[in-house]
């Protein structure tokens, strides 16, 4: 399981794609918001936690079809399903790997975009520990879409309409965790709501994302 | 242990293809599936490989012992050929990247990545993986595409290396890979009668 | 004598083709009943004045709008398990049934909110998770869509319909969690004191009558298209390897 997290990263590293075009994409979200909202600091750091986790949701969207879809091309998801892993957990792994090159760097930059958005300085730990505990759960969750999805041509489009209303609970927990943060209101709530969407979605998920794949293959 | 396969019925897309497939492998043996394009080879290989399930029927043999080549070669052009090997080692827990280079005659392009690879040797790349798998039963689906004859040879060289190590292959090809001794079996005879009744399930039948 | 019998393509087309005329029958019966009834015979509320009476056409659709996802979960999870065409061609039949009731229920809220909040939408709990569910509606019936292999994209779907389940559940309480909201707790409940008064409640039951029986009678129908279509292809396979 382990050369397959290696190998994963070290395909998402070389061939570009991915990785650089997910941050790209969720610093030109911050960047056009302001520029669309108008510059009003007020404005912008009510809107703050909202549009940073829409942008990571949208930056983490876009590299979802590569997780099987280049694998099914090429045939190796054939040779994957039939080497020693259980597909369960290869899902598992690659879901780990997209997280690795999308939700972690999108987590770290997260609070530079923050300052761009004037999101108030209570925010911060928040906008960064809602964003690290929240998006495993967009990778685990758009694995599962992808699964779904891999045996359908152009399935792009497709991927995010089905991904995108999964997402709805990830989405509120964490941006509310943020919008309390940064008034300074008591967060445990939706914070223990978002570890529980992402813990149970990691439990369960991949399970269904192998099945899914099982019968696409078939 | 043996590969035995009886009576077994397979589908494609809705259509039984074939049906009253048998017959037993034993060690250091290859089978040879010959057949008009069409008629379902892939199909059964691919269920011999578990990615389908039969219609009906068995398929018996130790669990894990199944390599399978298949049209495509899974490599990742981003990766070197040494990568590309290294990983599908790993996978299976098995040490034998440089012999594995050696015996297909890839050594000297250990570093080049796949993407740089005519298409011959990308194939050749793609039957070392089978090697460093270090699994018994090698089902290959058209092995020699776009191999020279010399790679041909090779090929045989090698294959009949992991028959005379107790090995078994079940090959669909058309060409003569230098194995005399591998058993042929036709599966014209095997062709599906009645292609609809079995495959959906009795849904046909119901009107 | 096992009711999976009904699930045989042919007992399905040789029931549905008896019972169809009656369900629709009643169901427009109950619709013409429960509405006429419920628009011209019924008293004007204090409050809200002739606009409560759309609720004969809102809180109907909008229980079918959940009921029809239920029910595509029961049939999806009936093929998942006892693999019964008709059972995945019902789930498939209901699907855009019920987004039609789902779009109803909105528009129909929409109507209503406007004179009573003064605006055609807000981002109310309930009528935020309505717009979810018109989401799901439209994820599953387009992966039914992309799917060429019949077998193949009712499995998926089916999988697609369980996981959406939950997450559909989860986006409900996380909305409640969202937003408070301005909506009225829900017209029917157990509690009697909740209820609204009875001159009310029973047109609306009626009219609920005639949805459920609405529901049946169009997924019936479609299901029966569905059951042919396949047919058609059998019979044009058949053709081509003959």
């Amino acid at each position: 399981m382990r050369a397959l997290l290696i190998r994963d990263l070290r395909l998402a590293f070389r061939s570009g794609g991915g990785f650089g075009l997910g941050l790209a994409f969720f610093l030109l979200v911050a960047v056009l918001v302001p520029l669309g909202v108008g510059p009003q600091g007020s404005t912008l750091a009510l809107i703050a936690p909202g549009i940073l986790w829409v942008g990571a949701l949208l930056a983490c969207l876009l590299s979802l079809d590569r997780i099987f879809a280049l694998d099914f091309e090429d045939g190796s998801l054939d040779l994957l399903t039939t080497s020693p892993i259980p597909l369960e957990g290869m899902v598992a792994v690659k879901a780990l790997a997209h997280w690795l090159v999308t939700g972690l760097p999108l987590t770290v930059c997260a609070p530079v975009l923050g300052v761009l958005l004037n999101l108030p300085a209570s925010g911060y730990v928040w906008l960064v520990l809602s964003l690290g505990l929240g998006t495993p759960a967009l990778s685990v969750i758009g694995a599962f879409g992808a699964a779904l999805t891999v045996g359908v041509k152009r399935g792009g489009l497709l991927l995010s309409l089905l991904v995108l209303p999964l997402y709805v609970p990830t989405l509120i927990f964490g941006a509310e965790v943020v919008k309390r943060g940064a008034l300074g209101m008591e967060v445990a709530t939706p914070l223990m709501l978002l570890a529980g969407i992402t813990l149970g979605a990691s439990a369960m998920l991949p399970f269904a994302s192998a099945a899914a794949i099982r019968i696409t293959l078939r | 242990m043996d590969l035995v396969v009886s009576d077994l019925c397979v589908a494609r897309g809705g259509l039984t293809v074939l049906e009253g497939v048998s017959f037993r492998l034993t060690s250091g043996h290859a089978l040879i599936l010959r057949g008009p394009n069409g008629l379902g080879k892939t199909t059964l290989l691919r269920t011999l490989a578990g990615l389908q399930p039969a219609v009906s029927g068995s398929i018996s043999m130790a669990a894990e012992s199944l390599a399978y080549g298949a049209h495509a070669d899974g490599l990742k052009g981003a990766l070197t050929v040494e990568e590309n090997l290294g990983f599908w080692a790993a996978l299976h827990g098995t040490a034998t990247v440089a012999d594995a280079m050696k015996h297909m005659n890839l050594s000297d392009l250990r570093a080049r990545r796949a993407a740089n690879l005519s298409a011959g040797q990308k194939r050749r790349l793609g039957l070392a993986r089978l090697l460093v798998t270090g699994r018994p039963i090698w089902v290959l689906d058209e092995p020699t595409v776009s191999l020279d004859t010399a790679s041909v040879a090779l090929f045989g060289a090698v294959l009949r290396g992991h028959l005379g190590q107790g090995g078994m292959a079940v090959i669909a090809t058309h060409i003569d890979l230098g194995l005399p001794e591998a058993a042929v079996l036709d599966l014209t005879p095997f062709k599906a009668q009645h292609p609809l009744s079995a495959a959906t399930g009795g849904f046909d039948e119901a009107f | 004598m096992s009711i999976w019998e009904y699930a045989n393509p042919k007992k399905f087309m040789e029931t549905s083709s008896w019972a169809l005329p009656w369900v629709a029958g009643l169901s427009v019966v109950c619709l013409i009943a429960g509405l006429i009834w419920g628009f011209f015979f019924t008293p004007d509320d204090f409050r809200q004045g002739s606009t409560v009476k759309i609720i004969y056409l809102h809180v109907p659709s909008a229980m079918m709008a959940i009921n029809a996802w239920v029910m595509m979960l029961v049939a999806s999870l009936i093929w998942l398990i006892r693999r019964h065409h008709v059972s995945a061609l019902a789930a498939k039949a209901a699907a855009p049934v019920g987004l039609t009731f789902t779009a109803i229920a909105l528009v129909t809220g929409a109507l209503w909110g406007q004179p009573m909040w003064g605006t055609w939408w807000a981002w109310d709990p309930r009528l935020t998770s309505f717009l979810i569910l018109t989401l799901f509606y439209l994820g599953y019936i387009a992966l039914w869509q992309a799917i060429e292999d019949p077998d193949t994209a009712a499995d998926l779907t089916s999988v697609l319909c369980m996981v959406g389940s939950v997450f559909a559940l989860l986006s409900r309480y996380a909305v409640n969690f969202w937003n408070q909201g301005l909506h009225q707790g829900a017209s029917l409940s157990m509690d009697k004191k909740e209820n609204v008064s009875d001159v009310f409640w029973i047109p609306l039951l009626v009219c609920i009558a005639g949805f459920v029986l609405l529901f049946l009678t169009l997924v019936l129908m479609r299901t029966r298209t569905e059951i042919r279509a396949r047919r058609l292809q059998a019979l044009l396979a058949r053709e081509r390897l003959a």
